[in-house]
């Protein structure tokens, strides 16, 4: 991918060019990295019962991540529910406030902004959701909904926007007659549609997509991925995609990022992390995925793990996923695996384990310790 | 015999806006200890059809024959299908937290559908049966857990509670509707491989209702591919998967991201699922059908078979000879289950096989 253009070609010209944020001079620093993450902790307070509730403990969703977004690349985000991957992405978009660590977008540290520093950034980041039901207004007109963009940052009005708004409408696939219609008058897929275009009204660098296609069915759930596909192509724009499928993340990502209980379990090049994972829990994750192959399910020798995933407010000790994990041992209770490229991997391929996976390893040796069991 | 034959069912619901034709004339059978895939999208009449068999579709108009060992259950009254209901048919539901009673014990609400339908058995030994039967499906402890609420189990636990309940009085069909779609991947697979166990242990006949070819591909026998209320395609699973002849069982299958196929083009089936109200004339897949013929805007095709064993059958008008993947997909898959998936995974699950001590990361 080329797409170092920070704003992508604009259709019809209606819309006038995002202007960059403050100077701008970050950008050519850091090459082609759009977004960096450092170290990033997201910790919610738990209050006690009672009239003046204080702090009995901490969830702690997001514990210590680190992510690098390339420009017009897709980063996959993957990991099961409570994983942290939703307030991650969150915390990203500066919808809410980060309890330690950076968020550097397009060079600039946005991660403690007043709202009136962060406004111009949030024309840079839009999200799109999972529930097209739950995220459109059921009162408001399609039209209206898309145009609001402009409206808040005060971009086109009247008949302007009207012309932007249809023709971005256009550019997702909705029919721009249907400006006056309720959302209520649309299916799932086109609502998406709908998030889509109002998600790129502004021409964002770019979108968090948080499970935008796990609520669809399966024929409607291509459309709009090769739909998400052109976009990105077209408009240059960089996805953080969020999703528990792995096939689908498979299928849009040039990276992935695995996560389990707020940490990286493994990041890296898909392939890498597809073909040979190092972390037994993305190894787990990958073959408990169902593939649609009655011969590949069959010929799949699948790892069943005990139990659930831990509360976050109390997380396990050491490696997080020791009590689950079918490879650990003592060391794994006690110290937590930093995350690093182990040997043979490409240097961006990096996992936190003390005892990877090896590719050619012969596994039947390995022990297992006694406190192993943990289902929750 | 089979266990379930039903026939030519239609279902339709009076709405102020028309009538829904939620299910126009399916039939399927179900035979003893096998277990039946009904895929579809959205609104295409796989709940309603299901439920109609055990009288939950209040307001809708139904018609058609239903015969469950020897009873047809379509039109027979409430208090016999009290009976039919969980002794015989047990269903479980998507979403476990709703279809389990949050101001009650868990363990009591098994208790309370063994008391249900034999009085004979005492309080105390239905509640030891609860136990028993959570132990089970797998739940850690179930002696202390029969006496939680349903919120102080995780998602994963409450739909083994459902399948303990779903077993508790053995009976001779589960219908699971969607049951691990709000789940995630390492727990949808303990509940699969659950249901794979507890079926073969108990002969137990199912009929697994589902939007994800990934599900049935995993444990179906037989699939049958629903579309607009009506079946689209009926196959054993190996045929619906390599010899699909319905261009939407097709077009379902090549929509499916699918690693070999990483970073290419999906190729999705057009347009939108049509309104039960008002359906299209002749075929109801024809508007979104990439093989469209004259005959098909006007007639409506019904299951004919499309292989030399009679039971592969098709709803559609392309020849016998249609049936296949497109050869780059059929090319796809072969690459796929060639290349095998991961390796490492294969190797740990060998290892968590051999070792004595791991028994514990499987679920026995």
């Amino acid at each position: 991918m080329t797409g170092t253009e920070a704003t992508g070609p604009q259709p019809g010209g209606a819309i006038p060019a995002a202007a960059p944020p403050a100077a701008g001079n970050g950008a050519a620093a850091d090459g082609d990295v759009l977004v960096q993450v450092h170290d990033l902790v997201k910790y919610f307070p738990v209050r006690g019962a009672g009239l003046i509730s204080r702090t009995v403990g901490q969830v702690q969703a997001v514990d210590g991540v680190s992510l690098t977004l390339r420009r017009g690349q897709t980063l996959g985000l993957v990991g099961e529910t409570g994983c942290g991957k939703s307030t991650l992405a969150r915390c990203i978009a500066g919808l809410i406030p980060v309890t330690s660590g950076q968020v550097i977008f397009d060079g600039h540290d946005i991660t403690r902004l007043s709202r009136r520093a962060m406004r111009p950034f949030r024309r840079e980041i839009q999200m799109i959701f999972q529930d097209p039901y739950g995220s459109l207004n059921p009162r408001r007109r399609v039209g209206s909904i898309i145009g609001d963009p402009f409206a808040v940052h005060n971009i086109a009005s009247g008949a302007d926007r009207k012309k932007a708004v249809q023709e971005m409408m256009e550019r997702v696939g909705l029919n721009p007659e249907h400006y006056n219609r309720f959302p209520a008058e649309f299916s799932g897929g086109q609502r998406q549609r709908i998030g889509l275009a109002r998600a790129l009204a502004l021409r964002p660098k770019l979108i968090i997509a948080d499970e935008p296609v796990s609520a669809l069915d399966v024929s409607i759930q291509a459309q709009i991925l090769n739909l998400l596909a052109d976009l990105q192509h077209d408009f240059g724009l960089t996805y953080l995609f969020i999703a528990h499928d792995l096939e689908v993340v498979r299928h849009v990502s040039n990276q992935v990022t695995v996560m389990y209980l707020g940490r990286v379990a493994e990041q890296g090049p898909k392939d890498p992390v597809y073909d040979t994972p190092r972390h037994p829990y993305t190894a787990a994750l990958l073959s408990a995925a169902p593939a649609a192959d009655p011969d590949a399910a069959a010929a799949r020798q699948r790892i069943i793990l005990t139990g659930d995933v831990p509360s976050p407010i109390n997380p396990p000790s050491g490696c997080r996923f020791h009590p689950r994990c079918p490879k650990t041992q003592d060391l794994c209770s006690q110290q937590d695996p930093p995350l690093e490229t182990k040997p043979g991997d490409p240097p961006d391929h990096k996992t936190a384990c003390h005892y990877p996976v090896q590719p050619h390893e012969n596994l039947t040796t390995s022990n297992k310790s006694s406190s192993g069991g943990g289902a929750a | 015999m089979s266990l379930l034959e039903v026939r030519d069912l239609r279902v339709s619901f009076p709405t102020a806006d028309g009538v829904v034709r939620a299910v126009r004339g399916v039939s399927f059978d179900v035979d003893a200890g096998r277990t039946i895939g009904i895929v579809g999208e959205s609104g295409s009449g796989k709940t309603v059809l299901t439920q109609t068999l055990l009288g939950l579709t209040a307001g809708g108009q139904v018609s058609g024959q239903a015969v469950f060992d020897g009873t047809d259950l379509i039109g027979l009254g409430e208090e016999q299908l009290r009976r039919v209901r969980g002794a015989q048919i047990a269903v479980i539901f998507q979403d476990p937290l709703t279809s389990l009673h949050p101001l009650y014990k868990v363990g009591w609400q098994i208790a309370e559908m063994i008391r249900a339908h034999d009085k004979s058995v005492s309080k105390k030994q239905a509640a030891q049966r609860a136990v028993e039967l959570l132990g089970r499906v797998g739940i850690p402890q179930p002696a202390q857990r029969v006496k939680d609420y349903p919120h102080q189990f995780s998602g994963g636990m409450r739909q083994r509670a459902m399948i303990a309940m779903a077993l508790s009085l053995e009976p001779k069909l589960i219908i699971a509707d969607e049951p691990t779609t709000a789940l995630d991947a390492t727990v949808q697979a303990q509940i699969l491989d659950l249901l794979l166990r507890l079926q073969q242990d108990f002969g137990t006949a199912m009929i697994m209702i589902t939007h994800d070819l990934g599900v049935v591909a995993d444990i179906a026998d037989d699939v049958l591919v629903m579309y607009a209320g009506r079946a689209a395609e009926v196959a054993s699973k190996r045929d619906i998967f390599y010899k699909p002849h319905h261009p939407y069982t097709k077009g379902l299958l090549e929509s499916i991201p699918n690693s070999s196929a990483a970073g290419g083009r999906l190729r999705p089936i057009t347009g939108q699922p049509p309104s039960l109200i008002n359906l299209p004339s002749g075929c109801a897949f024809h508007p979104r059908c990439a093989y469209v013929m004259d005959k098909c805007l006007t007639d409506e095709p019904s299951l004919t078979p499309v292989a030399q064993d009679g039971f592969h059958r098709s709803a559609c008008w392309l020849p016998a000879s249609a049936a296949g993947l497109s050869a780059e997909a059929e090319d796809q898959r072969r690459r796929t289950v060639g290349e095998g998936r991961s390796v490492a995974a294969a190797k740990i699950a060998e290892a968590i096989a051999k070792s004595p001590e791991a028994e514990g990361s499987v679920i026995a």
